[in-house]
């Protein structure tokens, strides 16, 4: 890790190291990987999910939960493939409806941690029903959606956070379609931690994932990323090294970002990487509580039939 | 025990907290609004949790995540919202998730006639769903089987660990008669046990038995639930060899316990050459026909299916084998006959229809019967 990006980062030099002779013994990230799972994964050499994988077993680990109280709830696509890799309750469900399974499951175990994982697609497109009154309940499910502006598995069809003219297999001559700016839209419709990254910045991803699972209420973390087979090919972007290098370059601190002029701010194009909204708001489960209490205490006995 | 004048649909509502339902996901549609309403009432005052979501496809997605949380989960809805619940129907099934899905059928297809009874998804219910797959219907004649029915529904969904249709209509949903509700506490429940140690548990085994153990999340078997093809843990899998072994017990788990499963009444009378065969609120009008057959002095044997799915084979193959012809009452184009004309080799099947939700009158079946 360079001095540079841990200065950026205000990390200490010590924090995310893992020795490369101690991988498989020591890490502590790998004892959280499932063992008897059969791998490697799916994911093409040189993906960015496995960086987001790792930033999110780096988080649980940091709060010390127990692994047992900890579920994943996917939908799908590459990036919901992600769950079954690592040792936690983990629930891969249908296209678009990881929020929707996931708001169940909060409901019936409000103490535990429930996080959805979700690609653009996933969670925008399909899923975009879900993931806006998810947000709206301030319900206490950590949203994760891995961008990367395409629909992978599919094999490279244009999403809703595709950029206007970049070209997918379904928009061959340049997407006209507006993306979805992602964090905007949750944090307008209720959440009350919103953050973004990119896997080129995964000591950041370890942060704000930690951070949104230990907000009460609904989280967001955009993990910025890239699908070099699919996107990089048809735009002739390069390898999977040359695309996380332009993460790298074309990406900005809230903090830096903040320090731009108005002038400069209207016309930045980099990604914006930061905690980009926090708002304090009971969470619904809780509100569902007091609720009960609340009927509880009126002395409304539990009938079999409401018979007046 | 108390006697109450109530609707069907109150009456699952009822059934559904004696049963032990404590989830309700739902999304207000008519004519099944009124479970949705006196669930959220209810459930609070019982421990239980309601919540209304943003569509259908969220309801269905929502009880199975409830279920896997560990809380007997149902929604309730009509033909269109049905429709949209399909696909994770399909994955309840795949991934074995207890659930009770209530449909109080309309008039379709489409937006159809919202108030007007209908038997039209008797076939969505069996295969609306894509895939090839088992599935348990069960359809009341009555208020107090609306109340049996949920309580069935409930204990079948545990006890196969799947999902249960409770394929109910306009008519019976919204009619009120006089029920005796049992006290709750004397309903019989089957609950999840799973004896295994977290070392030891495989979600999805084989064997023994055709159904495994379902362990909720959070109790300490961290174990992965997927709508792809999975082998015993619940890994996906494209390996023939445990894709076959799961199909052949998910295919058996129901099929080997239809003496449980199969809820019929038989009303046969011996020399008969006719019999009316019949469900839901047109099992009303059959036997009011039948009454009115005997009174004329025709001797008529009478079939009312509780189970719809999967369907009585052998005890309508029995009753064809002892008549000349089997009349199928339905209020729709004529689909539970299919089966009916499918088990009933050279007997004659006479269908009576009708699909523009107004109920099959007796007089309809009189004229096929004296025909």
């Amino acid at each position: 890790m360079s001095e540079h990006i841990l200065s950026v980062h205000d990390l200490d030099v010590n924090e995310g190291q893992i020795p490369r002779e101690d991988w498989f013994e020591s890490s502590d990230t790998l004892q959280h990987l499932r063992k008897n799972k059969r791998f490697p994964t799916i994911w093409c050499s040189g993906c960015g999910i496995g960086v987001v994988m790792g930033s999110l077993i780096r988080a649980i680990e940091s709060l010390g939960l127990e692994n047992n109280n900890v579920a994943l709830v996917a939908g799908i696509g590459c990036t919901a493939r992600m769950p079954v890799y690592m040792d936690y309750n983990t629930l891969h469900t249908t296209h678009g409806r990881a929020l929707a399974f996931a708001t169940g499951l909060k409901i019936a175990r409000p103490d535990m941690k429930i996080i959805a994982i979700m690609g653009d697609g996933d969670a925008m497109a399909i899923g975009g029903n879900h993931f806006i009154h998810a947000a709206r309940r301030n319900i206490g499910i950590t949203a994760l959606v891995v961008n990367n502006s395409i629909y992978g598995m599919t094999g490279g069809q244009q999403s809703p956070t595709t950029p206007l003219d970049m070209r997918a297999t379904t928009a061959p001559y340049g997407n006209i379609e507006p993306p979805f700016p992602i964090c905007d839209l949750a944090s307008a419709a209720g959440a009350t931690y919103v953050a973004r990254s990119t896997v080129y910045h995964p000591l950041e991803l370890d942060k704000y994932l930690a951070q949104a699972i230990s907000n009460d209420g609904f989280s967001l973390v955009e993990a910025v990323s890239y699908c070099h087979t699919t996107y990089g090919r048809i735009n002739k972007l390069g390898s999977a090294a040359d695309m996380m290098r332009v993460l790298k370059e074309n990406s900005i601190s809230k903090s830096a970002y903040d320090k731009l002029s108005d002038e400069e701010r209207e016309f930045n194009t980099k990604t914006v990487r930061g905690v980009l909204h926090t708002k304090k708001r009971p969470e619904y489960t809780k509100v569902y509580g007091t609720l009960v209490d609340r009927v509880h205490e009126e002395a409304i006995k539990p009938r079999n039939y409401g018979g007046h | 025990m108390t006697i109450k004048l109530m609707q069907g649909n109150e009456a699952i509502a009822m059934g559904s907290l004696a049963a032990g339902c404590r989830f309700y996901a739902g999304y207000p549609i008519t004519p099944s609004t009124e479970v949705a309403e006196i669930m959220s009432r209810e459930l609070p005052r019982v421990g239980g949790k309601f919540i209304q979501m943003e569509d259908e496809i969220a309801s269905m997605a929502a009880i199975i995540g409830g279920s896997v949380g560990g809380l007997k989960s149902m929604t309730a809805t009509s033909g269109p919202g049905f429709s949209l619940m399909q696909e994770n129907i399909g994955y309840a099934a795949m991934a074995e998730i207890p659930c009770v899905v209530v449909n109080v059928q309309r008039l379709g297809p489409s937006t159809g006639q919202p108030t007007a009874a209908s038997q039209g998804d008797v076939m969505q219910a069996r295969w609306g769903t894509h895939g090839d797959h088992q599935i348990i219907v069960l359809s009341p004649i009555s208020v107090a089987q609306s109340f049996e029915l949920a309580v069935k529904a409930f204990n079948f969904s545990e006890k196969y660990r799947t999902p249960v249709i409770l394929l109910t209509d306009e008519i019976i949903g919204h009619m009120r008669e006089p029920i005796e509700l049992p006290d709750f506490d004397t309903v019989e429940k089957v609950e999840r046990v799973v004896t295994d140690s977290p070392a030891d548990y495989k979600a999805f085994r084989n064997e023994p038995g055709d159904v495994p153990p379902m362990a909720s999340f959070g109790l300490g078997y961290r174990y992965h639930i997927t709508g792809l093809f999975h082998d015993e843990v619940g890994f996906p899998t494209q390996r023939l060899d445990e894709i076959d072994p799961w199909l052949e017990r998910v295919n058996r788990k129901i099929e080997n316990n239809t003496d449980d499963i199969l809820l019929y009444q038989k009303d046969y009378q011996p020399g008969a050459r006719t019999a009316i065969l019949s469900y839901g609120a047109t099992a009303r009008t059959a036997r009011h026909a039948m009454k009115q057959l005997r009174a004329k002095g025709q001797k008529v044997s009478l079939f009312t299916a509780q189970t719809l799915w999967p369907f009585p084979e052998k005890a309508v193959e029995e009753l064809a084998d002892s008549v000349e012809r089997i009349i199928v009452p339905e209020m729709n184009m004529g689909q539970l006959a299919l089966e009916v004309e499918r088990m009933a080799g050279r007997k004659k099947v006479v269908r009576v229809n009708r699909a523009n939700g107004e109920m099959v009158t007796p007089d309809m079946i009189l004229e096929a019967a004296e025909n």
